[in-house]
């Protein structure tokens, strides 16, 4: 499943389009503890988070991941906001708890 | 052999909205030499770690990236307050880092850890008053 199928599925909400759409997916990804993400986060995972800073964005960028979910309801802040922008990272949000987000994406990657 | 490539960035405090782009503009030059990704991830994630301590830390430094066609070293000085215990600060889980730092997300003891882990070489010199310098190679 690439990033392009993941946003078309509408499970998530949008925050910010990247440039990498067609990046497929390997596995969800659940940290809040960006040095344990930055060295743990697999390449091309759904990094699943409550962290909606301008620091996930580097340690997302660093790590390769495809993108970021943002869970229980977080939100990036405005500095995060504008990195996600230029960088062009995708960020996709939702109110549901971590574990649900996460899982929600291994279903998506399995059915 | 004289085709080395020096690299030098200056890693401001505090400034955590461009903290990160030093190792990202390294890793993006790297991928773009052809070095090998597992190679590219390991630069990437002890100097991400080393930039991070110096904008929570170090009021910021200076990083020479030096590529050299055997490794790539990596050398960061600051002229921070210095590591009063050095082995202690290489324990996982071990952390000074303040509140407003953790609630960023850091502060989990896990960033000279990581630069051991990732780095191939690490030394480490440090003076209370006086800073610290920090240099990682990883071989190619």
């Amino acid at each position: 499943m690439t990033v392009q199928e993941l946003i078309d599925k509408d499970v998530f909400k949008v925050n910010q389009v990247g440039y990498n759409l067609g990046q497929c997916i390997s596995e969800p990804f659940c940290c809040d503890l960006l040095s344990i993400a930055m060295s743990k986060a697999p390449a091309d995972s759904a990094w699943v988070t409550v962290m909606g800073n301008i620091n996930t964005l580097a340690v997302a960028k660093l790590a390769d991941v495809a993108c970021i979910i943002l869970a229980e309801g977080a939100e990036l802040d405005q500095n995060g906001l504008e990195k996600a922008k230029t960088q062009k990272i995708t960020v996709l949000s939702t109110d549901k708890p971590i574990f649900e987000a996460a899982l929600t994406v291994y279903q998506l990657l399995h059915d | 052999m004289s085709d080395k490539i020096v690299l030098t960035y200056q890693v401001s405090a505090d400034d955590f909205t461009r903290a990160g782009e030093a190792s990202s503009d390294v890793k993006s030059k790297l991928k773009k030499m052809g070095v090998k990704p597992e190679i590219v991830r390991k630069v990437a994630i002890a100097m991400y770690e080393g930039e991070i301590n110096m904008v929570i830390h170090a009021n910021g430094g200076s990083i020479d990236v030096i590529i050299s066609p055997t490794e790539i070293s990596m050398i960061l000085e600051d002229k921070g307050p210095g590591i009063e215990d050095i082995e202690k600060a290489m324990q996982a889980g071990y952390s000074t880092a303040p509140d407003n730092i953790r609630s960023l997300g850091f502060g989990a003891g896990m960033g000279l850890p990581n630069m051991k882990k990732y780095s191939d070489e690490m030394q480490i010199e440090s003076e209370i008053g006086t800073g610290t310098k920090v240099t990682m190679k990883v071989f190619l």
